[in-house]
């Protein structure tokens, strides 16, 4: 019994391991498949920014200048399919790889080999999406949310993004499944659920929700799909199906989605605060429901993302009160992390600032939301860059800057190295000022009537487009800088303790820097 | 025979794989080859069948290998409660998926076909009668739909008859009755092999005699896109079916622990309510 107990602990010291490329294809490591996931979402985030630039680059003056109408619109869908499913979405399952296990005291995630194939069903979903540019009709090009009749009448690159959402929703779904097993199942002796750390809490959440409405996207895709090929009238009026009703399925996808590429950022945020103000996160039990009211409610609110479809004027009021409704867990959850900080002793270290920064700027975000949920309003502001301005301020500043705060909390646990402190800051200063440039003078141009998702405009919106132009070459160029600094810290750096930050608690930070190989292979007791 | 979960390892990590790698070239072939195939590039069906074997083949080799690990002895309670949590997890997914397609017919049923009846649309379609089942005021065709109380209800009785089978190889089980088992077994695959005959048979006759075709409107694609994915998980289904016998024939599985007999009996019973659910609403109703 002991021999096999040894053999199977410490499965692998006695065998030989792949190494080279096929370490990284055979993998069933955690913090292997976690790397490898970081390193896919940042080079999709660089090719979804670079296909951003382009648009950007065609909006710097009015007229047309750098690409054809239908490769506009193009860049458009792709920049964001790619940046949803290909940078966001697996950057947090990266994260939730890496860290779970070692947060909550397990040896790995609860199905190893299943997890490897989560993340290498990413390459090819990406490749698809590549290919599609070159087939005849090029890359779909109805926007991310692939609305009928558009996504109906496109060319074979339709097909190609259709699939290649099926594979990535095939990721997703295996992926949340072993989260929400290894959260429920492989904790730790002592690390009951009220104890586990927020991040935590908030991936069991996200992944819930992942398992909830993935399969209901797949659902919608494959109506495209046979409308398309095989004849049927899911969206076409002449057969007795309606367009709208694919807006009704994608938007019970499509709000918990963005709450599924919120949530765990939530997480992310609620520990660095604490770690930084060396204090107890206030409120933690509030916290854990105020996340799951949000995930509860997010399911009844999709038609928000519909108020000029003409529903009836009852239907429109429901959901206007109910998307209304969830700015109060949101507001619980802004009210803790400012009270964790009130009277902490406070320093701002780079992940700190990207906190503090994702407070105020998603904050913003978050008011243009329950502005944008009041449905007079929206029927005013509905396609115009406000709404833009406004989805960019909770992704960007939302999601983007909590992965940016995690991966520099957690870069020494990672790599064994103190990244450059100096560096850090001096990217978060330039992507917070360049973000500003880039999407606050868009809310005055949607304010001002200026549809979303065309490659021309009226000579009165000159100026702000040319400013949020300049902003997002500013922003992209920063990301270099965080690239460098990562590979900087890779490379070498100041010696990173077991715990480099005096404040922060949790059982990562009882494992060495750089985290070994394995760890918790025999589970830590929790007090 | 099995390993006890006693003498198993509290946690169980496997050796790296090469399975998941050729699941990915699998999909990757397939959607390639379909995307080929339905765009009218004849090649495309060989892609399309390369990527098939190339899954079958990943799939084989990988529940092998978890065979091996579970008689080997390797799963622990803390693992077995893993794939509990995990097939429940599972199943709630397929659910949310048949979900998409039952909202689908709701909607059609209940609020766009009755919508391009009313008043209004009497302008654009003044000949369309909006009574369920229709195919939509562009389609002139006509089409019969298939009684809910002829092969539907034989067919309702069957998935019925074999959830009772089922239930009964698992008591078998329990009580270490091998031969029952099987025998009870067996009698579950038929029944679900028979549906699949009823089924083609009915699909045949809806196609041929009835005019229901899947360009039939409404009716016709919620018809077929709703019994087409139950039919599919059906197929899915009985080949668990057939794999669990013959993993009991051999000797696999334990009393108080078997846990890949109790997947598959969850998700046959999934395939069986997702049945009922149909032959209420898009037969009978
Ligand atoms: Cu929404």
């Amino acid at each position: 019994m002991q021999a096999t107990h040894d053999h199977a602990a410490g499965h692998d010291h006695g065998h030989a391991h792949p190494t080279g490329i096929m370490r990284w294809i055979t993998t069933t490591n955690h913090k292997d498949i976690g790397t490898m996931y970081l390193w896919f979402s940042f080079v999709m985030f660089l090719v979804g920014g670079v296909l951003a630039l382009l648009l950007r680059t065609e909006l710097f003056q009015p007229g047309m200048q750098v690409v054809e109408p239908e490769v506009f619109n193009q860049l458009t869908t792709m920049h964001g399919v790619i940046m949803v499913f290909g940078a966001i979405m697996p950057a947090f399952v990266g994260f939730a790889n890496w860290m779970l296990p070692l947060q909550i005291g397990a040896p790995d995630m609860a199905f190893a080999r299943m997890n490897n194939w989560s993340f290498w069903l990413l390459p090819p979903a990406a490749a698809l999406l590549v290919i599609s540019f070159f087939v005849p009709g090029g890359a779909a090009a109805g926007g991310w949310t692939l609305y009928p009749p558009l996504s109906i009448q496109m060319g074979p690159g339709m097909d190609l993004a259709i699939f290649a959402l099926h594979i990535l929703g095939a990721s997703s779904i295996m992926g949340s499944i072993n989260i929400v097993t290894t959260i429920l199942n492989m904790r730790a002796p002592g690390m009951t659920l009220m104890k586990m750390p927020l991040f935590a809490w908030t991936w069991l959440i996200t992944a819930y929700l992942l398992i909830a409405v993935m399969p209901v996207l797949a659902g919608a895709i494959t109506m495209v799909l046979t409308d398309r090929h095989f004849d049927t009238h899911f969206f076409n009026a002449a057969g007795g199906g309606d367009p709208v009703l694919f807006q009704h399925i994608f938007w019970f996808f499509g709000h918990p989605e963005v709450y599924i590429m919120i949530l765990p950022a939530f997480g992310i945020v609620s520990e660095i605060i604490p770690a930084f103000a060396r204090k107890q996160l206030f409120g933690y039990t509030s916290m854990v429901y105020a996340t799951a009211s949000i995930a509860i409610l997010s399911f009844i609110v999709w038609a928000h993302h519909m108020f000029t479809v003409g529903m009836p004027a009852t239907a429109q009021l429901f959901f206007m009160f109910a998307t209304m409704l969830i700015a109060v867990p949101t507001g619980v959850k802004v009210f803790n992390w400012v009270a964790t900080m009130w009277r902490g002793s406070m320093t701002f270290e780079t992940p700190m600032l990207f906190a503090c920064g994702f407070i105020f700027v998603f904050t913003m975000g978050g008011f243009t939301g329950l502005i944008l949920a009041i449905t007079p309003i929206d029927i005013q502001l509905h396609d115009t860059y406000f709404v833009v301005a406004h989805f960019h301020y909770v992704l960007v500043a939302g999601s983007l800057f909590a992965l940016f705060a995690g991966t520099y909390y957690w870069l020494p646990k990672w790599t064994g190295h103190m990244y450059d402190e100096t560096l850090g800051k001096l990217h978060f200063w330039l992507s917070v000022i360049f973000f500003n440039v880039t999407f606050f003078v868009q809310h005055f141009l949607g304010l001002a009537g200026m549809p979303r998702r065309v490659p021309d405009y009226a000579l009165q919106f000159a100026d702000f487009n040319m400013i949020s132009t300049i902003g997002a070459f500013g922003f992209g160029l920063t990301q270099l800088l965080f690239l460098y600094v990562v590979v900087k810290c890779i490379r070498g750096g100041a010696k990173a303790a077991d715990c480099p930050w005096e404040g922060a608690r949790g059982l990562e930070w009882t494992v060495p820097s750089p985290a070994p190989y394995h760890t918790f292979e025999t589970p830590p007791v929790v007090r | 025979m099995s390993q006890t979960a006693s003498t198993a390892p509290s946690y169980f990590i496997p050796q790296p794989s090469t399975w998941p790698i050729f699941g990915s070239f699998a999909l990757l072939f397939m959607a390639l080859g379909t995307t080929l195939w339905m765009n009218d590039v004849g090649e495309g069906k060989y892609v399309l069948i390369a990527g098939l074997c190339l899954l079958f083949y990943m799939m084989f080799g990988w529940f092998g290998t978890v065979v091996r690990e579970s008689e080997g002895g390797l799963y622990s309670k803390r693992v077995d409660v893993s794939f509990r949590w995990s097939m429940s997890w599972f199943i709630f997914s397929e659910v949310m998926f048949f979900a998409a397609f039952f909202g689908a017919l709701f909607y059609m049923r209940v609020i766009s076909v009755p919508w391009l009846g009313d008043l209004d649309h009497k302008l654009l379609w003044p000949e369309f009668n909006a009574a369920w089942p229709v195919a939509g005021p562009g389609i002139t065709e006509r089409f019969e739909t298939i009684p809910a109380f002829g092969l539907p209800a034989f067919n309702t009785l069957l998935l019925l008859t074999s959830g009772v089978t089922i239930t009964l190889a698992h008591w078998a089980l329990i009580a270490n009755n091998r031969p029952a088992v099987v025998r009870w077994m067996v009698a579950t695959i038929a029944l679900g092999v028979v549906f699949l005959f009823v089924q083609g048979y009915e699909y045949t006759h809806a196609w041929r005699d009835l005019n229901l075709q899947l360009d039939m409107g409404a009716y016709g694609a919620t018809f077929y896109m709703l019994t087409g994915f139950h039919g599919f998980h059906v197929t899915i289904g009985t080949i668990m079916l057939i794999v669990i016998t013959v993993r009991c024939a051999k000797g696999h599985f334990t009393p108080t622990q078997h846990f890949g007999f109790e997947g598959v009996a969850w998700y046959w019973h999934f395939v069986d309510v997702v049945w009922l659910l149909l032959f209420i609403v898009v037969y009978a109703m």
